[in-house]
């Protein structure tokens, strides 16, 4: 069902839904980016649809929210040890389409890759998807290119216009809700992009022979392996375990899974000091093939979403989509 | 020619080499201007002057080659810019009103500059109106953060930004970034322990180094911003000397506080036959000893919980 809705409309469906669910949305942190004065768009817990951001891109992603940064398996005394408590609600998380495809992604890599993972279905089965409508492309957005730009799978879509908040509902109970609301009924489909700034060409001869291009040689210096890339990334899954006794207590520790990044040292080091991918051009190169190309010869489809986030975070101005506009031609360098 | 030249100097001209002509000294306090007064700039120096400008080494421009008789007619001209500047003046159209105290100077802080802790500019004229004019030999400088582009210490007050680096665990993915910076471009305050870092607060000199660097937002800025008031460098013929730490973790209020509490205390003792009714405060200071210039300087003034007081104060330096 569409509907028309105000602020003190929805407000009212939020403060109902936080009797289940937390809301994530992307929000603003005040003064929370890296240089002073400068605030950070990224997810976090709101009660009211004036604090979620829809004019910006979010820095961070909403897997956060599905696989947290630093995740407690279960705490570990002696001969026992405890699972550790999952979320006490469910969540209900605003995203763009973009991201609405990443989570096919996560849901494949966690869910349907080997046995499903316990500590992500947990959280998974208790979600609800809220789509915000794309009504601009944002500069370094290429979902389009990517086939990301529309989206089906979501509970209730939201577009922002002008005092009123557009909504295309799908969940039978919130239907009932927003009715008894009052809220008036509208034909509404969620706001899309048809085209980008950003176009990007994945060339269709591509493989594996491409590593040997001399095109991975400028990030050997250009890029600083920091990760951010890869935080920032929706559909990057890789986490390192640590297991941790407490200072003042060594008999008592926890085990916790920590997201981990391809570009980070140390995410090659194996046992008897090696290290598979010292250099930074080597670290670029896995990175761009595996969301362009090794992932789709297991999976069917790109892991890339085009969301652009990579593009914007990079202190170095290294952008992906610009490296994998180079794929045609490294090609060409490389089977002439 | 008849020519008052004490009367000159005080409104911001200068006897220069050449007998008759002066040149104007436009203060920009903090170094940052709407780039139309530039064209006000050229103006004058082209009707008035030799047609060239000076950059200063305190943030300001030189106007060379100007005739007395032009003065009047230099200092109407000026005025668009000391409105735009918002400069404390006496009287409309008679131009700058001269003074011991220097221009504030300010690196380009936070409005541009990746490492500074807060914008430069708006404390430093922030300072300039609580403080200006003012005929005691005073200066002042600002910097955003302990890289020190500004120099500061080599003023009486040094204004250095810093942060507090605040970390949220849970965002932290143990990458070492922060550790590693903090070592080898700043004082290595960090340590791993258990998968995540500690400062050592003591040791932190609240560069922001492990907030630039971290590459998931784990550290960030507090929101309350600190800086570091650095003591009586200077530069001269007698005593030339780096400026000695006072406050670390010192807030505005309190520094113009202290530097208003300054100009009471000079007042008080400064060498009555001082040269032109000027001298270093350091001078100053090496004679009533520091602890009373502390007195004086910490009057009423209230610091945060956070900030550390150094004394007793030794300066170094090279002696003639």
């Amino acid at each position: 069902m569409g509907f028309h809705v105000n602020e003190s409309q929805f407000d009212a469906w939020l403060t109902e839904q936080q009797k289940t669910y937390d809301i994530y949305a992307p929000k603003c942190f005040a003064g929370g980016n890296t240089f002073s004065d400068v605030d950070c768009i990224r997810y976090g817990k709101v009660n009211s649809i004036s604090k979620i951001v829809f004019d910006q891109k979010s820095e961070y992603s909403f897997k956060e929210v599905l696989t947290p940064i630093s995740q407690t398996l279960f705490f570990f005394t002696e001969e026992q040890c405890k699972e550790a408590d999952p979320p006490k609600k469910g969540a209900i998380i605003f995203l763009r389409s973009c991201d609405l495809h990443a989570l096919k992604r996560l849901d494949d890599m966690y869910l349907h890759n080997g046995p499903a993972d316990y500590y992500y279905k947990r959280i998974r089965d208790n979600i609800k998807i809220v789509l915000i409508g794309c009504k601009h492309s944002f500069e370094s957005c290429f979902c389009v290119s990517m086939g990301t730009n529309i989206s089906e799978n979501y509970d209730m879509s939201i577009n922002v216009a002008d005092g009123v908040y557009e909504l295309n509902c799908k969940d039978v109970t919130w239907n009932q809700f927003f009715l008894d609301l009052g809220a008036s009924r509208h034909l509404v489909v969620p706001d899309q992009v048809h085209e980008n700034k950003t176009v990007v060409k994945i060339p269709v001869n591509l493989t594996a022979d491409v590593a040997r291009s001399s095109m991975w040689e400028q990030y050997n210096k250009r890029c600083i392996n920091c990760g951010r890339c890869n935080f920032v990334c929706p559909t990057c899954t890789c986490f390192t375990m640590q297991d941790l006794y407490y200072t003042e207590n060594a008999k008592v520790g926890e085990r916790r899974r920590v997201w981990a990044s391809c570009m980070v040292d140390g995410f090659t080091d194996v046992a008897g000091g090696g290290s598979y991918r010292k250099k930074n051009g080597e670290r670029m190169r896995f990175k761009v093939l595996h969301k362009v190309l090794d992932y789709k010869q297991r999976n069917g489809y790109h892991m890339c979403v085009g969301c652009g986030r990579c593009d914007d975070i990079c202190p170095e101005y290294i952008s992906f989509s610009h490296c994998v506009n180079k794929l045609g031609d490294a090609m060409k360098e490389v089977t002439k | 020619m008849d020519t008052n030249t004490a009367k000159l100097k005080k409104n911001a001209f200068r006897v220069t080499k050449e007998r008759g002509l002066t040149a104007s000294r436009v203060r920009v306090p903090g170094g940052h201007l709407e780039a139309k007064y530039l064209g006000v700039l050229q103006n004058i120096a082209e009707t008035y002057g030799n047609g060239t400008v000076h950059i200063t080494s305190r943030q300001g421009f030189e106007i060379p080659g100007i005739p007395f008789d032009k003065m009047d007619e230099v200092n109407a001209a000026l005025q668009s810019i000391i409105e735009g500047l918002e400069i404390n003046q006496e009287a409309e159209n008679e131009g700058y009103p001269a003074a011991g105290t220097r221009n504030i100077t300010a690196c380009i802080g936070n409005r541009v500059c990746p490492y500074a802790c807060y914008d430069t500019t708006v404390l430093a004229k922030r300072i300039e109106k609580a403080v200006f004019p003012n005929d005691l030999h005073f200066k002042i400088a600002l910097t955003g953060c302990p890289n020190d582009c500004g120099k500061v210490r080599m003023h009486d007050f040094g204004i250095m930004g810093m942060t507090e680096p605040q970390l949220d665990p849970n965002r932290c993915v143990s990458c070492g970034a922060c550790v590693k910076k903090c070592e080898k471009k700043s004082v290595g305050a960090l340590t791993m322990q258990n998968y995540r870092p500690i400062r050592d607060a003591q040791k932190c000199i609240g560069c922001g180094e492990c907030v630039i660097n971290c590459p998931n937002r784990a550290w960030t800025r507090s929101e309350q911003k600190y800086y570091r008031l650095t003591l009586l460098g200077r530069t001269g013929k007698k005593n030339p000397r780096m400026g000695e730490d006072f406050i670390k973790w010192a807030d505005e209020e309190s520094i113009i506080k202290i530097i208003l509490n300054t100009y009471d205390y000079v007042k008080e003792y400064i060498n009555p036959n001082a040269p032109g009714g000027k001298e270093h405060i350091g001078y100053i200071v090496d004679r009533t000893g520091f602890e009373e210039f502390k007195r004086w300087a910490l009057k009423d003034v209230n610091l945060p919980e956070k900030a550390e007081v150094m004394s007793p104060l030794y300066w170094k330096g090279i002696k003639y």
